[in-house]
């Protein structure tokens, strides 16, 4: 876009006024939410000593899971939109033919590379079978970059851990099941 | 000339052309949905997606008489003062409900089909068909079945159209492929014990316009948004068809046909189609090596690593070094390549022998009832490299001759291109017998995709480009010259054929096909067709030496 482009529109700086060139009106201003923070409760926590609270668990985005269906086996079917809508390149998966009479297709291998995921959520939109969720499980930590990649058996897995505090998203939020 | 009105715009079509009302509205622009017509094969008029109103515009007064009713623009022939109105409400609202009527017993799995992203009834709806279906259906799973070893058959996703059905009746000629039960309870099938099982049965897959047939060897592969596409050619026979090379990440997935009229109108056979997998076989040779003068010649081969920058002074040398050149220039070479390869073997020695190198033919060409000609000679630049060797030599040896001449020792060194897809679970191109007749020299340079028993007695040992990773131009059997550049790149370690040419050539930069091509169109009567920008279907080499004599 160049400075001559017809949708730029210019606005000129207003002049300064009588109260901005005191300067006096201003700093009160400033000292005025200093001093109601001061006073506010306190939001920082004694992390990890403390555990910060999850507004709604249901909506956080966290360390992913994939979910499981009804027989316990992987919900995902291996459509691969979620890595399409993935602005972040991290979901790596191989899909083949499934083992199961009812279901066509499914993921051989599914990871995340949860160190380059920006934890948008992009690919909880995405799915249209809702077997990949964002969990409210905040620490993510790991002694390793390989470690960080998350393979399918760890992702389930972390659906096995969180599957009772934070249900599929069902009825209430629109989901499939 | 003729005129068409399409949606009130005037066209001229040709005085003898037959077109239909799609191909008419596609002059001006318009696109008329169908699933049914195809060009290549007969007209059914049965999906009735391409409903049109149309008329006749009274040559004398100018007045219109419209027909009442909607007609199929495939099956509607134009003429003279034909009107077509495209974009009426009264189409689109059978559009719609063509679309509708169609998903009422489809299963709507796009996320796992494999077709999703290039369905033309994904498409459609989205442009022609209504937001909400009235039906209150629940999504099912498609039925699958084995129609043939490389096709099987989704068959709650068909929409009838028929084209597999028409096509294997018309152009493959087998009939393998039939119609069962009527109306609604209509499916594709075979015929219990006749399989889909032709050597252009993957043809089905690319004309069926939903994810009905798929492709085995491509099943879940990869979702089409991932793969990029190049106008390629096939190098599986010296028919040449036109193809895609569809590719993400240096890795092909799949090869398509692309429509040329002057080749393989809209379709390619199975050894084409399958016929890249040797491109990532892990058997390939990957680097280049030379084998150590320490070793006998004739103890089990021991190739060091030479680097490709090395190799480009050392093989000049080695071969200055060693005398009289022969060389055997391969069909698989691209004009291009096989052009500088004999600048650089003329650099090196003057003399040096020229010939077309091993020719690999199966038995004689294999014609369709659709006319598609599968080619026994199973190279696809033969002429392209005899043309080029006639350029720096009065005799064009073959293959045959090279081995003789190598034979009766009339030769110190020789630099043989292969690049031969024959990986090493089919026979090798050359017998252990004709290779030995390269035992005896001072020196032989084999470049190759695999190993063979020539390289047993090699000096050199350099490795070749796959047909996906090479740029230039090759030329028919019916002397169709056809350019096109790299799909993918050569893996690691790999320096095209043309690369190193280039390089040997002194030429300085990246390897440029197109500059090459150019050269040459300059320099000789017999290419001077391949001068400036060539067209995605080619040229024709002949009619242009005719216009030139
Ligand atoms: S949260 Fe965003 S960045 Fe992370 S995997 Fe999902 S789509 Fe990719
Ligand atoms: S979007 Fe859902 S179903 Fe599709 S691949 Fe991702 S997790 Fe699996
Ligand atoms: S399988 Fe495909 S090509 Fe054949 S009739 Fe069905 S939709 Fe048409
Ligand atoms: S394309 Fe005309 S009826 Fe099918």
């Amino acid at each position: 876009m160049k400075p001559s482009d017809p949708g730029i529109n210019w606005l000129e700086e207003k002049p300064l006024g009588l109260a901005e060139r005191l300067y006096l009106p201003l700093f009160l201003q400033g000292l005025t939410t200093t001093a109601r923070h001061m006073v506010s409760p306190k939001l920082t926590v004694n992390y990890p000593e403390t555990r910060p609270t999850v507004g709604n668990p249901l909506i956080y985005r966290g360390v992913h899971r994939l979910n499981r269906d009804e027989e316990g086996r992987v919900k995902c079917v291996a459509c691969f939109l979620c890595a399409t809508a993935c602005p972040a390149h991290c979901i790596d998966i191989v899909a083949t033919e499934s083992p199961w009479p009812d279901r066509e297709k499914y993921p051989e291998s599914f990871q995340i590379d949860e160190l380059r995921c920006i934890f948008c959520g992009m690919c909880e939109e995405a799915c249209p079978v809702d077997a990949i969720e964002l969990t409210s499980l905040l620490d993510l930590t790991g002694k390793s970059r390989e470690e960080m990649i998350f393979d399918k058996e760890k992702l389930l897995s972390v659906y096995d851990m969180t599957k009772d505090s934070e249900p599929m998203k069902s009825a209430e939020l629109g989901g499939t099941l | 000339m003729p005129v068409v009105i399409v949606d009130g715009q005037e066209i001229e079509i040709g005085a003898d052309e037959r077109l239909n009302c799609i191909e008419a509205a596609r002059r001006a622009g318009k696109e008329i949905p169908h699933y049914c017509w195809h060009p290549g094969l007969s007209v059914v008029a049965s999906c009735r997606m391409c409903l049109i109103e149309t008329g006749q515009r009274d040559a004398a007064t100018g007045k219109v008489s419209m027909v009442p009713k909607l007609v199929p623009g495939c099956q509607t022939p134009v003429k003279d003062g034909t009107v077509i109105v495209t974009e009426s409400d009264l189409v689109k609202e059978s559009r719609a409900r063509v679309e509708e009527a169609l998903l009422i017993d489809h299963p709507i799995d796009c996320p796992i089909c494999d077709k999703a992203g290039e369905c033309l009834l994904q498409d459609y709806h989205f442009e022609h068909g209504q937001a909400e279906r009235r039906a209150d259906l629940h999504a099912f799973t498609s039925r699958r079945r084995d129609v043939g070893p490389t096709v099987t058959l989704f068959v709650d996703r068909c929409i009838m159209c028929t084209r597999c059905v028409r096509f294997t009746r018309e152009v493959s000629g087998e009939a393998e492929l039939m119609v069962t039960s009527r109306g609604a309870k209509e499916e594709i099938d075979v015929f219990p014990g006749f399989p889909l099982d032709n050597k252009l049965a993957g043809n089905v897959v690319d004309l069926c316009p939903v994810g009905a047939l798929g492709d085995k060897d491509f099943l879940y592969q990869q979702r089409v948004w991932f793969l990029k596409r190049e106008a390629n050619v096939c190098g599986g026979c010296a028919a040449g068809c036109s193809i895609h090379t569809e590719h993400n990440q240096d890795t092909v997935y799949r090869i398509k046909p692309r429509e040329n009229m002057h080749v393989n109108k809209w379709w390619i056979c199975d050894e084409g189609r399958y016929g890249w997998h040797h491109l990532h076989d892990p058997a390939r040779l990957l680097e280049a090596g030379r084998r150590e003068l320490t070793t006998s010649r004739h103890a089990t081969p021991e190739f060091k690593a030479v680097e490709w920058s090395d190799v480009v002074t050392r093989l000049r040398d080695d071969l200055k070094a060693a005398g009289r050149l022969a060389v055997a220039v391969s069909p698989m070479l691209t004009v291009e390549e096989a052009w500088m390869l004999c600048a650089v073997a003329r650099s090196i020695d003057p003399q040096a022998y020229l010939a077309v190198g091993h020719v690999p033919s199966t038995a004689a060409d294999e014609t369709f009832p659709g006319g598609f000609t599968i080619r026994g000679e199973k190279c696809p630049n033969r002429l392209g490299v005899a043309g080029v060797i006639a350029l720096f030599d009065a005799a064009v040896h073959t293959w045959t001759d090279l081995v003789a001449h190598v034979r009766e020792g009339h030769a110190d060194a020789a630099w043989i291109t292969a690049g031969y897809p024959t990986d090493p679970t089919s026979t090798p191109w050359i017998d252990a017998e004709t290779a030995a007749a390269f035992a005896e020299l001072k020196c032989l340079v084999v470049q190759d995709l695999f190993d063979s028993p020539l390289a047993k007695h090699a000096t050199w040992r350099l490795p070749a480009a796959g047909f996906a990773e090479r740029a230039g131009t090759w030329v028919n059997v019916a002397h169709r010259a056809q350019s096109f550049d790299k799909a993918i790149r050569a893996p690691a370690g790999v320096w095209p054929e043309g690369r190193l040419f280039w390089n040997m050539l002194g030429r300085r930069g990246l390897y440029d096909a197109v500059a090459v091509r150019h050269q040459i169109a300059e320099s000789s009567a017999t290419f001077a067709a391949l001068a400036g920008e060539m067209p995605a279907t080619g040229v024709d080499l002949r009619l242009q030496q005719l216009a030139s004599t």
